[in-house]
C-alpha cells in the first residue's frame, strides 16, 4: 500500500513536469492558471502546519509539537538555514519531552 | 572552462550542498516516520521535489492515508508545470533528453536558468544545478535515513514533531505580499476547523479545491494588456 502510493505520487510529480516543458505554451499561460497554481503551495504548505502541529487523529491538541513550530519560525525569522530550522524544531520537542 | 561557467558550477555547487543538508533532514524525518530505508531512498530518487516529499511522509507520520499524503504530493508538484513551461523554450530539447530534463525541472534549477544573461548560459546553469542537486539530495537523504535507522528510537530526536519547521521553511519566501498571508492564515483555520469532522488528510484537499475555486473566479478583468503574472520559484532556495 506504501509502495503504491509512493509509485503513484512519484509518477504524478515527474508527469507534472514533462507536462510543464512539454504542453503547448497558451495552456498554462491561462492567467486563472498562472493565478491559482502558485497559490497551491501557500494554502497547502499552510494547512500542512496547521494540522501536523495542532491535532492527534482527529482532535485539536496543543502540546510540545506548538513550542516546536515557534521555535522554528523565530529561526526562519532569523534567517537560519533550512537544517538549523529543522533541527532547532526537534531539539525543542525532544528536549521538552524529557522534561 | 569560461570564467562565466566557472562561477555557474560554484554557484550551482552551493545550492547542492544546500539542498543536500535539507536532504538529511527528509532522511531523518521520513525514517522517524516510518518509512523504511528503501522507502526513503526510493522517495527522493523517483519524486525527486522536496516540498512533495516532505508532504507525503508528513501526512503518513501523522497517521493519515497513505493517499492523501500521495494527492497533497501531486497538488505541491503542480508549480514545476509552471516552472517547465517557463524553462521549455529555453532548453528546447526533443525526446530522451527533454524527458531526462524534466526531472530537473525544480525552483532550483529554474532560479539558476532564468538569472541568466544569455540562452548557452542559462541552459549550462540548468544542467549544472540539475546534477548538483540531485547527486546531493540523494545523498543527504541517504545519510540522514541511514543515521536515523541506526537509533534504536528514533523518536527520541524529535523529528517526528519537525515537519511543520519544515513546511514552515518552505512557505515562509511566499509570504512576501497581503494575499498570500491572508491565503495562509485562512487555509491553516479552515484545515483545522474541517479536521474533527472528515477523514484524515482530506481538510488538505479541501483547502487546495478552495484555492482553485478562489483562484479561477476571483480574477480582476484583465486590464490594458496587464501579463498574467510569471511565477517564479521564491527565493529560489526551496527545493
Amino acid at each position: 500500500m506504501l509502495w503504491a502510493g509512493i509509485l503513484t505520487a512519484s509518477a504524478a510529480c515527474y508527469m507534472l513536469k514533462l507536462a510543464g516543458v512539454s504542453l503547448p505554451e497558451r495552456w498554462l499561460r491561462d492567467a486563472r492558471i498562472q493565478r491559482t497554481i502558485p497559490l497551491l503551495p501557500v494554502a497547502l504548505l499552510a494547512a500542512l502546519i496547521a494540522t501536523l502541529t495542532f491535532s492527534t487523529g482527529h482532535r485539536l491538541v496543543l502540546d510540545v509539537r506548538a513550542a516546536a513550530l515557534a521555535v522554528a519560525a523565530l529561526a526562519v525569522l532569523l534567517r537560519a538555514p533550512f537544517l538549523v530550522v529543522v533541527s532547532a524544531a526537534a531539539a525543542t520537542a525532544a528536549l521538552l519531552r524529557l522534561l | 572552462m569560461s570564467p562565466a561557467h566557472r562561477g555557474i558550477v560554484r554557484d550551482a555547487l552551493g545550492i547542492g550542498i544546500a539542498s543536500g543538508a535539507y536532504a538529511l533532514s527528509f532522511g531523518a524525518i521520513s525514517t522517524t516516520a516510518g518509512l523504511t530505508l528503501l522507502q526513503t531512498v526510493a522517495l527522493s530518487l523517483l519524486m525527486f521535489t522536496g516540498a512533495s516529499q516532505f508532504a507525503m511522509v508528513g501526512v503518513i507520520g501523522a497517521g493519515g492515508s497513505v493517499w492523501a499524503g500521495a494527492a497533497t504530493a501531486a497538488l505541491l508538484g503542480t508549480r514545476n508545470a509552471l516552472y517547465g513551461m517557463r524553462l521549455s523554450s529555453l532548453l528546447g530539447n526533443r525526446g530522451l533528453k527533454r524527458a531526462l530534463a524534466a526531472d530537473f525541472v525544480l525552483d532550483e534549477t529554474t532560479a539558476m536558468a532564468i538569472a541568466r544573461d544569455s540562452a548557452p548560459e542559462s541552459r549550462f546553469a540548468f544542467w549544472a544545478t540539475g546534477i548538483s542537486v540531485f547527486t546531493l539530495w540523494n545523498l543527504g537523504t541517504l545519510i540522514g535515513a541511514l543515521a536515523t535507522h541506526a537509533l534504536p528510537d528514533p523518536k527520541v530526536l524529535g523529528f517526528d514533531a519537525a515537519p511543520p519547521a519544515a513546511f514552515l521553511a518552505l512557505l515562509a519566501p511566499r509570504l512576501r505580499a497581503r494575499e498570500p498571508i491572508a491565503i495562509a492564515l485562512g487555509a491553516g483555520l479552515i484545515a483545522l476547523v474541517c479536521l474533527p469532522f472528515v477523514p484524515a488528510g482530506i481538510p488538505l484537499l479541501i483547502v487546495a479545491a478552495l484555492v482553485v475555486l478562489l483562484g479561477f473566479r476571483s480574477l480582476p478583468a484583465p486590464r490594458g494588456g496587464r501579463p498574467a503574472r510569471e511565477a517564479g520559484p521564491p527565493g529560489g532556495e526551496s527545493h
